[in-house]
């Protein structure tokens, strides 16, 4: 579109900071009060031009956190800023403008289809809600679904139930690229996919980020595809951050006992070199009373007296380069027992 | 933007092997029915022959004969005889249709569009306005529906018109509860929150998204509702609250016949036979739609 | 660890030959399975490792017998622990059924029942088939809990199903399956919908408890890593075949088939972040609409004329190894 303003902020401007989102949400039939801390204070930036990836497992607040960052849930508390605007404010830029430059891509390829609507309909709508003509709009539609990898005439007059799971999720991303978007929120895009289709779309993604600039937020439960993929890697538990920083730091030293789990957690890939023994017991408790100080305690074997008393934080968030763990064990003055020494 | 980017050709995927839109293949599993097809073809015949009831009856639907009164199937070119007042029962039967038809669908329609409006509405809408408008409908839920009818057009006074908004009235609170469930089922779906990620307004996304796989349920509830419109407007008829003699109509024939069971029985039983037919060929209809509609691939 | 496991001359106690399975519908016909041959002996685990639509569930449920009948047609012999599981009456099948061959699910919430406890669940299914009282069943129950590690397992037996987190469910779901000291155990994706860290504490258990019962296991999943961690022998699915069978070090080592090689090639894990993945081209074929010769030789790089013109036969290059594919010889990708 032409309206949208390219690189307001400068490149060393964040392209979307996320300052202390909070969502709670109330238990349905549930105890008067309860409520699910979903996404409990988080706070990232995400650089231009990078690969943000967001891992945790379920119940961890990521799906959550994807649709806060679009609006498309009503944070209760937090502040965004898209390229240097607040969204929402009064001097900043509206959540249709926000919504014009970051798009979303869900796991579900079918249910993000609409049944009855040919895909190159389904695609062409974001263009024609954005004041193209309906024309101007089909065109771009086949457009896209070229750089998909998709053959307009072919794949366009379909319905969703006539095409394979890989190729809905081209159609879906098609869709989110149709409107030009500057950042794409990609919520476990490729989770449901067979590997070998996995495989094509992560190249096919890897491919449309480096010929359209773009900037993507990538949420799975899947290590070894964050790895792949992403820049930097941001890791939650319930509801909270618990470790962010460069992909190679946090997959070769891992600071927050809660990744080193998740790490150790994968499978060997080597029947000669089988886990013997789970890195941790148990499931991750309820989002819904989360415990108290620091959430990890009760699956954590280092867990002192100071991780029930004070929630760790996380530290220098908005720092591009730095490695940072919310753990009492990475503060010297935590007073716990195995806190690292200053340097 | 770029607009040209070269893939490699390997990720260029295979043609499926078949492609035919959602309605095709409707279309197609209807053709393979045959007793859908067969119940089809009588419905449309019924609808015709009350189009065309005119040219078609043999005699004057409203001549009547003191000397032929309640005579048997094929008295003198009668084929189906004729009624207490001699009048030629296979000519008002095709004219009775017309009503009859009328009455049915009439109510049907009117209920789709204000029932399915209110449904869309109050399923898309919050909380407040689907709570004002499931809990209004919910007080006409609370009648047997047959009770209800009657005492609409009970209060309302006779006659077609006012049985047409008595069954109206009855058919809004089912159509608007059908047309509600389908949209907030829908409303959940993902791909409803991606048009809203697009910045679609509300009016937007309930034009292009959610009416589109609304209808198809409120359609084939729809279609099952007129059977039962032909039942109860019989049924209003017959009882009197209905269109009024001399007009030829199944329910009234009925009722008026009715005096006359020990005299001819087989006479008597026609109008029954005619809504019997009508109304099963309606029901395996939608039946045979509902079910071609149902597969999704 | 052993990676293989050592054969012995003991009868196998699941023979499959020739396996068919297809869907008959108004529309179409879907060729599921299509002459599937394998056999697992006591105590040992097979993985069928498959993507969506490779006949990977089907051939489990086949095992019981567990696939709609009125439109499924299937052909071929499946021999458990002797009995033609194809021939039994309904009563002798229930007997087979939760007796002998157990069967455990990717999702516990949809096969255990929401309206009663678990202990409750546990104890009907040990009074069924062992004709104890109820005290005696609760009593098996509680140990069966225990034996799946779910802690503090007095209290859980009162608990309904939607009470435990996934990872305590499925590991209920285990104890129910093994309440009758099952000899074979099916297992369809049961870690799938379960966390990492779950996930693998669930591994660990069933390989633990496979190897003290000595059941043979057959173990159905997509996810190259989960077979890695728990087989003895891999037998590779695509499109209704099983395309390659062998001991799972040497599968992982050496693959044979271009699909098994391409599957491999493109499952992440550590791959250069510079680089594409090596993806395998298109999609997996229409059940519906098989093309004539190997299935997989629409994707193949490697395909020739003869790939197409009829389905390969198997071929055993090395002991225990088995291949479908004309081109083994053909040196891989380069």
């Amino acid at each position: 579109m032409d309206t949208v303003e390219i690189d307001r902020g400068g490149p060393a401007q964040p392209l979307l900071i996320a300052k202390d989102l909070r969502k709670h949400f109330k238990v349905k039939g549930g105890a008067p009060g309860a409520v699910v801390r979903a996404v409990d204070g988080v706070s990232f930036n995400v650089f231009k031009g990078e690969t943000l990836g967001v891992v945790g497992e379920s119940g961890c607040g990521k799906s959550t956190l994807a649709r806060l960052l679009l609006h498309l849930i009503e944070p209760d508390a937090g502040e965004l800023v898209f390229d240097g605007d607040a969204v929402g404010d009064m001097r900043g830029i509206t959540v249709n403008a926000l919504r014009r430059q970051v798009q979303m891509v869900f796991q579900d390829s079918s249910s993000s289809l609409n049944p009855r609507m040919p895909v190159r309909d389904s695609i062409a709508f974001g263009p024609y809600v954005h004041g193209k003509t309906k024309a101007e709009a089909g065109r771009i539609a086949r457009d896209v679904l070229v750089k998909v990898g998709l053959k307009p005439d072919l794949f366009g007059p379909r319905y969703p139930h006539e095409l394979s799971g890989g190729q809905k999720q081209r159609i879906n991303i098609a869709r989110a690229l149709a409107i030009e978007p500057r950042m794409v929120i990609l919520d476990e895009a490729v989770s449901a996919l067979d590997k070998s289709v996995e495989a094509q779309v992560l190249n096919l993604l890897r491919a449309l980020k480096e010929n359209f600039n773009l900037t993507y937020l990538f949420i799975s439960h899947d290590l070894s595809v964050v790895r792949y993929i992403s820049d930097r890697v941001l890791v939650m538990y319930l509801g909270a951050v618990v470790e962010l920083g460069p992909v190679q730091d946090i997959f070769s030293r891992p600071k927050h006992p809660y990744t080193t789990a998740l790490l150790a957690s994968r499978p060997s890939m080597d029947p000669a070199r089988r886990i013997e023994e789970p890195p941790i017991t148990g499931d991750p408790p309820s989002p819904i009373n989360p415990p108290s100080g620091c959430r990890f305690r009760t699956r954590c074997q280092h867990a002192e007296a100071v991780c029930a008393q004070t929630q760790p934080i996380l530290g220098a968030w908005n720092d591009r380069d730095s490695h940072i763990a919310a753990c009492h064990m990475q503060d010297p003055e935590s007073g716990h027992s195995l806190a690292i020494r200053t340097h | 933007m770029p607009n040209t980017m070269i893939l490699p050709t390997a990720m260029i995927e295979p043609a499926a092997p078949k492609q035919r839109g959602y309605w095709g293949s409707v279309g197609n599993r209807l053709r393979y029915d045959p007793v859908t097809v067969f119940f089809g073809l009588v419905v449309l015949a019924i609808i015709l022959a009350a189009i065309f009831a005119p040219l078609l009856a043999p005699f004057d639907p409203y001549k009547e004969s003191i000397i032929g009164r309640l005579k048997p199937l094929g008295w003198k070119g009668h084929w189906l005889g004729t009624d207490e007042l001699g009048r030629d029962i296979l000519s008002r039967l095709i004219h009775g249709g017309r009503v009859s038809l009328l009455m049915g669908v009439v109510p049907v329609a009117i209920a789709t569009v204000v029932g399915g409006t209110l449904g869309v509405v109050g399923g898309f809408g919050g909380r407040k306005v689907n709570t004002a408008i499931m809990r209004t409908m919910d007080v006409f839920y609370a009648f047997p529906s047959v009770l209800l009818a009657v005492a609409i057009s009970g209060a309302m006074g006779g006659g077609a018109m006012n049985g047409m908004i008595a069954l109206s009235m009855v058919f809004t609170p089912a159509m608007c509860r059908v047309a509600e469930t389908a949209t907030a089922q829908v409303k959940n779906l993902d791909f409803v929150e991606a048009a809203r990620a697009t910045g679609a307004g509300t009016l937007t996304i309930l034009r292009y998204h959610i009416l589109g796989n609304v209808l198809g349920p409120v359609f084939i509830y729809a279609s099952s509702l007129v059977s039962v419109g032909i039942l109860l407007a019989s049924g209003l008829s017959f009882l009197g609250l209905g269109v009024k003699p001399p007009t030829a109509d199944w329910g009234l024939m009925l009722s008026t016949l009715r005096q006359s069971i020990y005299v001819n029985p087989v006479v008597c039983a026609l109008p029954g036979v005619a809504i019997l037919i009508t109304s099963v060929s309606f029901n395996l209809l939608s039946d045979g739609i509902r079910s071609a509609m149902d597969v999704r691939m | 660890m052993d990676g293989g496991f050592v054969p012995t001359l003991a009868p196998a106690l699941v023979e499959v030959e020739d396996l068919t399975v297809r869907f008959v519908t108004r529309d179409s016909t879907a060729h599921a399975v299509n002459g599937v041959t394998f056999s697992v002996r006591p105590g040992e685990v097979l993985c069928i490792l498959g993507e969506s639509g490779s006949g990977k569930s089907v051939t489990l449920r086949a095992l019981m017998r567990l696939l709609p009948p009125g439109k499924t047609r299937i052909s071929g012999t499946i021999k458990v622990d002797g009995q033609d599981v194809l021939a039994l009456s309904p009563a002798e099948l229930r007997r087979l059924r939760g007796g002998l061959v157990s069967m455990i699910f990717q999702e516990p919430m949809t096969a255990l029942d929401p309206v009663y406890t678990i202990g409750d669940q546990i104890a009907e299914t040990v009074m069924r088939h062992k004709g104890v009282s109820k005290t005696v069943a609760l009593a098996r129950a509680l140990e069966l809990l225990e034996l799946v590690k779910v802690p503090s397992a007095a209290s859980r037996l009162n608990n309904y199903p939607h009470e435990l987190s996934g990872g305590l469910r499925q590991r209920a779901m285990i104890a129910m399956a093994l309440s009758c000291g099952p000899r074979l155990l099916l297992a369809d994706e049961p870690t799938t919908a379960l966390d990492a860290t779950v996930q693998i504490q669930v591994l660990i258990l069933l390989r633990k408890l496979q190897k003290e019962m000595g059941m043979g296991t057959i173990f159905v999943t997509h996810d190259l890593g989960v077979a890695s961690e728990i087989a003895d022998r891999i037998a590779v699915m695509y499109a209704g075949r099983v395309v390659e069978e062998g001991p799972v070090a040497d599968i992982l080592a050496n693959p044979l088939h271009p699909y098994t090689r391409g599957l491999m090639a493109s499952t992440v894990h550590g791959q250069d972040r510079s680089r594409d993945i090596d993806a395998i081209p298109g999609s997996p074929p229409d059940l519906r609409q098989l093309p004539p010769g190997c299935a997989f030789a629409p994707r193949c790089s490697l395909a020739a004329g003869e790939c197409l013109s009829a389905v390969p036969e198997p071929r055993f290059p090395a002991p225990g190894r088995m291949a479908r594919c004309v081109r083994l010889g053909v040196p891989a990708f380069a």
